[in-house]
């Protein structure tokens, strides 16, 4: 009988948040405390620090392209190769982005419509199916050359190199920036781009003073959702890269198939680490650009 | 007076709608000029033509005697405090005034010294760090001005800018207002639907309805003389009659013949007569002109608002005397107090208190609230 009226009191909305609650624990928090405790542990499940120190000691030889030999902390530089390629593909696609989403939230609303459907369509597409076709595309006698030669144009070799891996990276995340950056402009009121007019501002002065530092919370938003999946990304770069760029998502997947479950956590856990400092650094000071007036 | 921005035949339609039906308007330099009319009369579009964000379909624009309908909003000497104030949300207060003179590339010492001047002038000094969505909306309007204004230009548009204040915080703003146009000899152009705003505020009013220009003349004027019907019902209070004019300083209305002070109609000619709620005395009914019976009285504080009716044609009468309902009274009107105009498409539209009901709605409606809580 009590429990009824505390629950006709506004305890409803609790509950209704109960079944995500319940998702969450089990699927978010439960795992992280799950890598949390494989990082830091060894295969009898004892305390170690081990497996974060491999981590950055590991070393091993590279030969350069001109044979000279030299040693390096093996998964220190994948992982730099990682983040490059990375934030090579997140700039691209914050460049691509950016002017797209402008030019969507000032069109009419059925060019919008439109464009939304064109920039979406492509993730209705399985990720590989989406991958074997920039294979199909790229490679050397792949219909890109296809279309140079019957230009009489010089083939280019791209398949294998970084830029196939950065084009795979680019197009699969692309919509990742485009849509919250756009959601933002489209709502954003449009009496405040006129009272920047009013005030004095051509075309260009309005973008940069008022357009874009208002969208700068779509666009960290936009670089959140591609740098993340980019930096950890495995499939692309084995596809595109035929093999040869070793990225930190293809080092964590080769741990885990080797059955090292517990490496496998501790490169999990420091790239999340990373991850998560970098997020709060771009949010620090993208609110402070924001709210502390600060133009001079 | 120097003209500062003539309107010259100027038209516009939305959706093939017409909005602005060859609209002719001076504007002078210094003045404080309203446009007033009710909600899609064409007043903010014609606010917004001159400040470029509209381009007409055929007419000039003409700012001191210049041509400037091709001229884009940032090369125009006009600034707009809009609707809703439109403050930069991640800008703060001396940055959101400091706005158009970063852009001119002004020296910093200078916008430090021309923002906190023009902060000083707003009352907002105090709040200069502060972050404009802390605001109140006294505070963001101030905000709004003095962001207009810091750049000095020749004319300020400002449209509906007291909407979103409450009433109280509305009466001091437009004193201020008016201050501030005095003080700093800026051509104020004021678009808003509250004729009481427009008539404490404006140098000149202009009375626009569907798309058209009704009457343009002072504060005084428009209320004591209206043009036509429309102004006469839009601006103020009015009983509005069919007449004829049987000679100068002679019209016949509600059975009576009556000396008034108009002249310069035709002989028998038809006309409106306005006659103020204000303007009507009370006296006992073998001493009226006209008589009827007290149909509602309305208790408004400083006087009592009475319908009365005679003949059928319900009037409106303010008074400070007591009458009780279904009294019967006589009504006396001075010669001044009745004023003649040329009937217009207007005419029967207006002015007849019949169904008298919108402001009484208004003004039941929390005492039916209060009725039902009690229950």
């Amino acid at each position: 009988m009590k429990q009824s009226v505390q629950f006709r009191k506004g305890r409803g909305h609790h509950l209704l948040l109960a079944p995500y609650s319940v998702w969450s624990a089990l699927f978010i928090v439960v795992p992280l405390v799950f890598i949390a405790y494989y990082a830091f542990t060894d295969n009898n499940f004892a305390f170690t620090t081990e497996n974060i120190t491999r981590f950055f000691t590991t070393k091993s030889n590279v030969t350069a392209a001109d044979g000279s030999v030299s040693e390096v902390r093996t998964y220190l530089l994948i992982f730099m190769r990682s983040l490059k390629l990375s934030v090579i593909s997140t700039a691209l696609c914050l460049l691509l982005g950016y002017p797209t989403a402008y030019i969507m939230a000032r069109s009419s609303d059925r060019a919008q419509k439109i464009m939304l459907t064109l920039i979406m369509i492509p993730m209705w597409m399985n990720f590989l199916i989406r991958t074997y076709a920039w294979m199909t595309i790229l490679q050397d006698t792949g219909i890109l050359n296809g279309l140079l030669s019957s230009l009489h144009l010089p083939n280019i070799h791209i398949i294998g190199t970084e830029s196939a891996v950065v084009i795979g990276m680019v197009y699969d995340y692309f919509p990742y920036m485009v849509l919250p950056i756009y959601s933002i402009m489209a709502k954003m009121d449009v009496r405040l781009l006129e009272a920047a007019r009013d005030l004095g501002c051509n075309g260009v002065s309005v973008l940069r003073r008022v357009i874009f530092p208002l969208s700068l919370p779509g666009v960290l938003s936009g670089i959140t959702m591609v740098l993340i999946p980019s930096i950890s990304t495995f499939y692309i770069s084995q596809k595109l890269g035929s093999g040869k760029f070793f990225l930190i998502g293809d080092a964590i997947e080769g741990q885990y198939i080797a059955n090292n479950l517990h490496f496998a956590a501790a490169m999990a856990f420091i790239l999340m680490l990373i991850l998560l400092v970098c997020m709060y650094l771009m949010k620090y000071f993208t609110n402070r650009h924001l709210y502390g007036g600060g133009e001079a | 007076m120097k003209k500062i921005i003539e309107l010259k035949n100027i038209s516009k339609s939305f959706d093939g709608e017409l909005v602005l039906d060859h609209i002719d308007l001076n504007i002078y330099d210094n003045e404080f000029l309203t446009l007033l009319g009710p909600s899609g009369c064409g007043k903010t579009t014609t606010l917004r033509i001159i400040g470029g964000f509209e381009q007409p379909d055929g007419g000039d624009v003409v700012f001191m005697g210049e041509r400037i309908n091709d001229v884009p909003p940032h090369k125009r000497n006009v600034n707009t405090v809009f609707q809703k104030y439109a403050l930069f949300p991640h800008l703060n207060v001396f940055e959101n005034v400091a706005f158009p003179l970063r852009e001119r590339k002004v020296p910093k010492a200078e916008i430090e010294e021309k923002v906190n001047e023009m902060l000083a002038l707003v009352k907002l000094s105090q709040l200069a760090k502060r972050r404009v969505t802390e605001l109140s909306g006294g505070q963001q309007q101030r905000v709004a001005i003095a962001r207009a204004l810091i750049g000095h230009p020749k004319v300020l548009l400002l449209d509906e800018p007291l909407g979103a204040l409450d009433l109280k915080l509305r009466k001091d703003m437009q004193q201020e207002l008016k201050k501030i146009q005095k003080a700093t000899g800026i051509t104020f152009i004021f678009v808003t639907h509250d004729q009481e705003e427009a008539l404490t505020m404006s140098d000149t009013v202009v009375v626009m309805s569907e798309g058209r220009i009704q009457q343009i003349g002072t504060p005084i004027d428009v209320y004591n003389e209206p043009k036509n019907a429309f102004v006469a019902d839009f601006i103020g209070e009015s009983n509005i009659l069919d007449g004829i004019f049987i000679e100068d300083k002679k019209v016949r209305f509600s059975g009576h013949t009556f000396t008034c002070v108009d002249t310069g109609f035709k002989p028998r000619e038809a006309v409106d007569v306005v006659v103020r709620p204000e303007d009507v005395d009370i006296v006992p009914e073998d001493k009226g002109m006209l008589r009827g019976v007290v149909t509602s009285v309305t208790f408004m504080g400083v006087h009592y608002e009475v319908i009365v009716d005679i003949g059928g044609f319900k009037w409106m009468i303010q008074t400070t005397d007591f009458v009780d309902v279904d009294e019967h009274i006589g009504l006396y009107i001075e010669p001044d107090a009745i004023h003649i105009m040329e009937k217009s498409e207007y005419s029967g539209l207006y002015g007849d208190y019949s169904s008298f009901s919108n402001e009484l709605d208004e003004l039941d409606a929390p005492v039916d609230a209060e009725t039902e809580s009690e229950e």
